[in-house]
């Protein structure tokens, strides 16, 4: 297959990993911020071929896994609305609000549709006048300039019965409250690729001045994640602290301009709580005053609440990168992906699923 | 006494084609009766009477409920018999007679429920077996999709044939008959909020010819099995576990076509996991390999049949796969069903 067998392949993986071998001199903990990172990480055992002195720490970066149960909990109130037709990507529908999950509650009744874009949630609003459509808009960089396409579009339509339940999250932030944590043991930093294909690499320049820290843009497949960190080990032993694209076939510089002109029109900053870790300031995005009409949550009127939940495992401190999901008691015994304690045991995505899987 | 309202002219099932009456009838008479018709069949009876030698059978049974009901490759029709026909084969058995249930959904057009019923016909022809007795009822609109069909059958197993998961034993390979993961892909793809179309076609397939004329050549054969639902992963954890052995897969050699792994990467599936409808896994021993590897591939459904791993000990069970890379992962069972990735 294009584009994938030539960065799956065999001798350019070994020939990556004697370069890595030859260029490291000590230990160095580099953190992969995306999930699909992660995912690939696990899958393909790129730790196994790593030299010991490479410590891989396994960053916040699934959107499924972080969005609080808050949120969830505001999903599955929607959901059993009568009135509501919820829609929803895939990975959604197990992830555990503080009693139920989406599939619970399609199971007893409630009308949720899995779709595989938001386009489609529009066109159903469309064909149900009578039904208020919800989609579940959650997402980093990468998909918020898709769910705003959609409503675009349904308010080209002129539909008033459409509206999206936000779960915004943007990088930069995150990577910010990492690094200025006291317990960091972070060194240099994969930042995800297609984040950065979407909103190109200066917010990234700032960090890794501010903090002396190496930021390598890197893509997915083992190839792409090997010559990002080879990249990432050659600054960090050479003392230098750059922002380097090493997955040039899809990031340019400056991103995707039209899509970060159509999240300036519609988005604003706000706080967001990061499941796991906690509310991390000015990291979210949400519907700018002007769309308010088309946010679920003004619309079904959800007010603040606190939720608390048991903190059993040790979400955080893993993807803040102090700890790996092994060092936590709950993993594999009492938590799994059938019934997940901590959020990054949620999605295929997250940082224990992805470790329990490919175990 | 005549009863005063004509035979329905109507072109989709109705409520009263159920009833048992003479819609009912009318329902048998004219799709059923004329494409499954056989000497059983025709008893009349409530169920159907015939003589087996004496010795060993097998009986199974499956429900097919697929949406969309055609799609490429085959039908909800043909899928029902191959079903239940790959069941039995993979007992060791010789498949014999089917009966089939159908549960129909009010409004279902007539001509598509022909159209199931000439496929079923065809299916059961190609494996050499006999739709002997049948039921249908018929369910409010809403109540079922369209249709749903139980299919149960009965196989006779010829003397020195054990074929059973918990005799896959060391120095066993595993053999796949063809291309992993088409079916479950064709049936995604043909959905229509998927939005993008490949030019693959689901596998289904009756595959007990190819199986029979294996036995015909080869003296031992472990386990057979057809890795539907939960895919070749699936498959072969339930064998692991039934052996209580280790089977270790190699990624390099496993058949699984361009356009189901792209289909796959962009969906966050893992083709190991996707059903297969016309697929087997032969476990034997290794010295038998190449022998069964040509008997399968003068088959059209065993065209492709290559080895795909060995199970490396008895002890415990755990199925693994050594990856291009020559490094180990574990492959488990899956949990739930899987489900699309956002990004």
């Amino acid at each position: 297959m294009k584009y994938i067998d030539e960065y799956r392949n065999k001798e350019q993986v070994q020939a990556l990993i004697r370069a890595i071998r030859q260029t490291v001199t000590r230990t160095w903990h580099i953190m992969e911020i995306c999930g699909g990172q992660t995912h690939a990480i696990a899958r393909y055992r790129l730790e196994d071929m790593l030299p010991p002195e490479i410590q891989l720490l396994h960053g916040p970066g699934c959107p499924v896994c972080v969005t609080p149960v808050e949120i969830i909990d505001q999903a599955l109130t929607l959901a059993r609305r009568p009135d509501v037709i919820f829609t929803s990507f895939g990975d959604m529908m197990r992830v555990p609000g503080s009693k139920k999950d989406l599939l619970q509650v399609k199971a007893k009744g409630g009308d949720i549709r899995m779709l595989y874009s938001p386009l489609d949630a529009v066109t159903l609003a469309e064909e149900n006048p009578d039904k208020e459509v919800v989609f579940f808009a959650i997402g980093f960089e990468t998909t918020a300039p898709v769910h705003l396409m959609a409503l675009k579009e349904a308010i080209r339509k002129g539909l008033n019965n459409f509206t999206l339940l936000t779960s915004l999250f943007t990088v930069p932030p995150a990577i910010e409250a990492i690094l200025s944590d006291k317990g960091c043991k972070v060194d240099g930093f994969l930042t995800a690729g297609h984040v950065c294909a979407i909103t190109g690499n200066g917010a990234y320049r700032q960090l890794a001045e501010r903090y002396k820290t190496p930021m390598v843009v890197t893509g997915f497949e083992p190839v792409d994640l090997l010559y990002g960190i080879y990249r990432c080990i050659c600054q960090l032993e050479a003392g230098i602290y750059n922002v380097e694209n090493a997955y040039k076939r899809a990031v340019p510089e400056h991103g995707n301009i039209p899509a970060c002109i159509l999240m300036d029109e519609m988005l604003e900053s706000c706080d967001i709580e990061w499941r796991g870790i906690g509310v991390i300031p000015n990291s979210g995005k949400q519907l700018r005053t002007a769309f308010k009409k088309y946010s679920s949550r003004e619309k079904f009127k959800f007010l603040p609440k606190e939720i608390r939940i048991s903190s059993e495992c040790i979400a955080g401190e893993i993807m803040k990168g102090r700890k790996q999901p092994r060092d936590c008691p709950y993993f594999g015994t009492t938590c799994h992906p059938e019934h997940p304690i901590g959020a990054p045991m949620v999605s295929s995505e997250g940082v224990c699923a992805a470790y329990y899987k490919y175990k | 006494m005549n009863c005063p309202i004509p035979f329905s002219d109507s072109d989709c099932v109705l409520l009263s084609h159920g009833g048992g009456g003479r819609m009912t009838h009318q329902l048998i008479s004219r799709i059923f009766y004329p494409a499954f018709r056989n000497p059983l069949l025709e008893q009349d009876h409530d169920g159907c009477v015939f003589t087996v030698d004496a010795g060993r059978m097998a009986y199974s049974t499956d429900s097919f409920v697929v949406d969309p009901i055609f799609f490429p490759g085959g039908d909800i029709g043909d899928l029902a018999v191959n079903g239940t026909v790959n069941d039995l084969a993979c007992c060791g058995a010789t498949p014999l007679y089917l009966t089939a249930g159908f549960i129909l959904e009010e409004g279902l057009p007539l001509k598509d429920l022909e159209r199931i019923v000439q496929s079923m016909k065809r299916a059961a022809d190609k494996a050499g077996v006999q739709i002997v007795a049948g039921d249908t009822k018929v369910v409010e609109r809403g109540k079922c999709d369209k249709l749903f069909i139980n299919t149960s059958g009965v196989g006779i197993v010829l003397p020195g044939i054990y074929i059973a998961p918990s005799l896959a034993k060391e120095g066993d390979v595993v053999i796949c008959s063809g291309a992993i993961g088409t079916h479950g892909i064709t049936i995604l793809s043909a959905r229509e909020s998927l939005g993008f179309e490949t030019n693959l076609r689901s596998d289904t397939a009756s595959l007990n010819n190819m199986i029979s004329e294996l036995f015909n050549y080869i003296d031992e054969i472990h386990v057979l099995r057809d890795p539907t639902r939960g895919g070749v992963s699936g498959t072969l954890n339930e064998i692991a576990q039934a052996a209580n052995a280790e089977i270790i897969l190699d990624e390099a050699s496993l058949p699984i076509p361009e356009e189901v792994q792209a289909a796959s990467d962009i969906l966050g599936l893992d083709p190991l996991y996707v059903a297969n409808e016309g697929l087997v896994l032969v476990i034997l021993p290794e010295k038998e390999a190449g022998k069964a590897l040509s008997v399968m591939q003068r088959f059209a459904e065993g065209k492709q049949a290559t080895v795909i791993g060995h199970v490396s000990s008895c002890g415990k069970a755990l199925v693994k796969m050594k990856t291009i890379y020559g490094n180990y992962r574990v492959i488990d069972m899956l949990s739930g069903e899987q489900l699309p990735r956002i990004c």
